[in-house]
């Protein structure tokens, strides 16, 4: 046990919130977020081994937020970097300030003049000049994207790769040495090492497999959907004036509709945001009426609305079994 | 408690969960860090580090129970022996070490000298720690964790029985046979129940290694043997193992094909995004802009001959069709025999055996008529084959002799961005008798046997590649 720990400990002190897994259970309730022990397991573990989590699951049960709470437990800079199609090294690493290198380099123009005046030859010229050319790929001239940015932070930061499956292969390949080693490589200037190698949190819906060199550089985390009770624990934390009568009903529905054969099930965010709309509609319990009305907050395809609403009252009743 | 691990982690990879040794380094290190003693902390914090989808989380989720229940025992029954037995040398934790000899080691050493005193007092079940560590034992010595088949279970289980002294009871056993009077019967008696109940004893440890060590490895072999095997030849029994296969294939060819469908074409410069993205650079190209071509997706029209001689196949030329929905979105489906039918709705709606059943029913009597059937292909249904779709057939091309069409056929290739036709007869049938097949090859961008399922994998790897 001691030397994985003071491995860790070589780079920064292990905070309190990290300390064991009910620790960091504690503190992701602290900032809101009702973990399970697997994802205190996750996280716990990320810090010790220093490696990333990689986490997967449909799409609005946490994943991003976990990251979010993360940071703000740990009272750590949150750096995020959403990927798309098309996302490359200048976005995601680095980017030369090319506007500033031209700007200088038209200052310069004038005083080039000046400098190579006094020399003999083309090649002492060449010498004179060769001194000053490092100026332009400095680091001054370079701008730091979420990546070197992440490396930078002397505080530590939670690095979150957001929806990596969105992004190309070959980016999955460019992330490789900063998941594995914590350095990013800058041909002009050399390598950049992590000073506090950051907490990295990637996040993948799944819309496509992601490639095995990144998967066994990463601890895999899978977040599902919850069940009733957890989602009852995560929606009063979220939105603390749902009264306990409302909270179970709502809940045993979402948990029923889950049940059914929709194209896109409703998840915690959708729960939650039901939540408040009932909140704001005045609503303490759950009628066929109400329900059918607010049916657009939790699906999202008109499909599923007309397959839910013909079973609304069933749905109901079900979930009034389930409850009691 | 190393060999513990890296032996959960062997038999995680006869299981089907792929572990790298850096994955297995970094199990190591996890246990370091959670430690060995809470047993659902160290189950999810492997599952973190060790199972990477899913699917390996549900291996892993399976085989821990199964592997540290056991480990447990074993370790229970090596920490239970000194206190009871005061024999230094059987209180060793073993976990099964193979170098000892425990016919002549422990149970001799407590028992006076005679293993077959020993081995009853085993089967008499009076010290369960000491009979699980003798088991251990001699499935180790017997090299039980190799193990494939269920077939081999009877075999290892003799094995175990012999390292565990079974001889010296049978010796014993033969003799009092021989005596032939009431008292031999008796002890007789006696050696054969202690025989049959370590026999069971063994059978269950057999078994239990079997599901850890050997169940994936035969599941492995029995899907290698039928994805090999024609599709007239599966029994009814095969059809669920099949499905499953087809489904697992279909999933690998979706993820081999679900690289972008953009490539870009260097070379050609797109003047026009160059000049407006470098606009704040003064007009200085210092980003490139190339021209991107965008690929088609996979449009599949499948028309598929359902009479008797060719439906077992259409089956599942239609399931794994069906199982790459996820990458062919597009897929219309036709099946006839004498005339032919839009079938893409029963196939969606339904579950896939209903629909199988209903789409027989409704086009699968009457003679075979090619001809008719592409007639009423080009049309009823012309506008659903355009320049990105690729036809695939599926039939004998066993016409009853009609008249094939052959214009009308030409017509549907043209319009076609590929014709692709399976025939699930060996190329040296084509053209006997009434086949027609050698009439429409050369319509055909590719004719092709296809009889199993790995042809089926790569016939349809063919039409996506087309795709990529």
């Amino acid at each position: 046990m001691t030397d994985a720990v003071t491995g860790a400990a070589k780079g920064l002190e292990t905070p309190a919130g990290l300390a064991s897994v009910e620790a960091v259970m504690s503190m992701l309730a602290q900032s809101g977020y009702i973990a399970t022990p697997e994802i205190a397991t996750a996280v716990y573990l990320a810090h010790h081994l220093r490696k990333p989590v990689l986490i997967e699951g449909p799409a609005g049960v946490g994943k991003t937020d976990l990251a979010r709470s993360v940071a703000l437990g740990l009272d750590q800079p949150l750096i995020r970097m959403q990927c798309y199609e098309g996302l490359d090294e200048s976005k995601a690493l680095y980017e030369w300030k090319y506007g500033k290198q031209l700007l200088y380099t038209q200052i310069l123009k004038d005083k080039i003049g000046h400098l190579v005046e006094d020399a003999d030859s083309l090649d002492e010229a060449l010498h004179k000049l060769s001194g000053f050319q490092d100026i332009f790929f400095s680091r001054d001239f370079l701008e730091p994207r979420p990546l070197l940015k992440a490396m930078e932070q002397s505080t530590g930061s939670v690095l979150l790769i957001d929806e990596i499956d969105k992004s190309d292969e070959e980016f999955e390949a460019l992330l490789l040495e900063v998941l594995s080693d914590y350095q990013v490589t800058v041909p002009e200037i050399g390598t950049i090492a992590a000073r506090v190698p950051p907490l990295v949190v990637l996040t993948s819906n799944a819309t496509r497999e992601l490639g095995d060199a990144l998967k066994r550089r990463c601890l895999h985390l899978h977040i599902d959907f919850p069940d009733a009770e957890l989602e009852a624990r995560i929606v009063r934390t979220r939105v603390p004036g749902v009264s306990d009568r409302l909270l179970e009903r709502l809940v045993a529905f979402i948990q029923a509709v889950r049940g059914e054969n929709i194209r896109k099930l409703p998840s915690i965010s959708e729960t939650i945001d039901w939540a408040r709309t009932l909140i704001l509609l005045h609503a303490d319990s759950l009628d066929p009426v109400l329900v059918r009305s607010t049916l657009n907050v939790i699906l999202k395809r008109q499909s599923d609305i007309a397959e839910v609403s013909g079973k609304v009252e069933a749905l109901l009743d079900g979930g009034d079994k389930a409850g009691r | 408690m190393e060999r513990t691990l890296t032996r959960y982690i062997r038999a995680l990879r006869s299981a089907g969960a792929g572990v790298s040794t850096t994955e297995a380094m970094d199990a190591a290190r996890t246990v370091e860090v959670v430690g060995w003693e809470d047993r659902s902390v160290l189950k999810t914090a492997l599952g973190t580090v060790l199972a990477k989808s899913v699917e390996e989380k549900a291996i892993h989720e399976q085989l821990f129970e199964l592997y540290f229940s056991r480990e447990a025992a074993a370790a229970a029954a090596s920490e239970g022996q000194p206190g009871e037995g005061g024999d230094p040398d059987s209180g060793q934790p073993g976990e099964g070490e193979a170098g000892e000899d425990p016919q002549s080691g422990d149970a001799e050493g407590d028992e006076g000298g005679d293993p077959v005193e020993a081995l009853s007092a085993l089967a008499r079940g009076e010290n369960p720690g000491k009979l699980a560590m003798a088991l251990e034992r001699a499935g180790a010595a017997a090299g039980v964790d190799e193990i494939r088949f269920a077939t081999q279970s009877g075999y290892y289980v003799r094995k175990m029985m012999e390292q565990m002294g079974v001889e010296a009871l049978e010796a014993r056993l033969m003799e009092a046979l021989s005596r032939r009077n009431a008292e031999g019967e008796a002890e007789a008696e006696g050696l054969i129940g202690t025989r049959s109940a370590l026999q069971k004893q063994a059978r269950a440890f057999v078994e239990a290694r079997f599901e850890i060590y050997g169940k994936s490895a035969q599941d492995a072999f029995m899907n290698e043997i039928l994805a090999e095997r024609s599709f007239g030849a599966l029994g009814r029994s095969d059809t669920a193992r099949m499905r499953a296969l087809v489904e697992r294939m279909a999933k690998r060819l979706a993820v081999r094909h679900a690289r972008r469908r953009k490539v870009r074409d260097r070379g050609r410069l797109d003047v026009r995004r160059t000049l407006r993205a470098n606009a704040g650079h003064d007009g200085v190209p210092f980003d490139i802009i190339w021209k991107i071509k965008r690929k088609d997706r996979p449009k599949i029209v499948a028309v598929c001959d359902v009479s008797g001689s060719v439906a077992q196949y259409v089956r599942f030329l239609l399931l794994f069709l069906h199982a790459l929905k996820e990458k062919v979105t597009d897929l219309e489906t036709f099946a006839f025999s004498a005339h032919l039918a839009d079938v893409s709705r029963p196939l969606e709606v339904l579950p896939f055996e209903t629909a199988m059943r209903a789409i027989v029913d409704e086009v699968g009597s009457g003679g075979t008529d090619y001809g008719a059937a592409f007639l009423e292909l080009d049309r009823d249904f012309g506008e659903v084959i355009d320049r990105r779709t690729t036809v695939l057939i599926l039939g004998d091309g066993r016409s009853n002799y009609s008249n094939p069409r052959l214009d009308v056929f030409k017509q549907i290739a043209d319009q076609a961005k590929r014709l692709v036709w399976l025939c699930p007869e060996p190329a040296a049938n084509w053209g006997s008798g009434d086949s027609c097949l050698l009439e429409y090859r050369p319509f055909c961008t590719l004719l092709t046997q296809c009889s199993t399922v790995i042809d089926l994998e790569r016939a349809l790897d063919e039409i996506l590649m087309a795709y990529d």
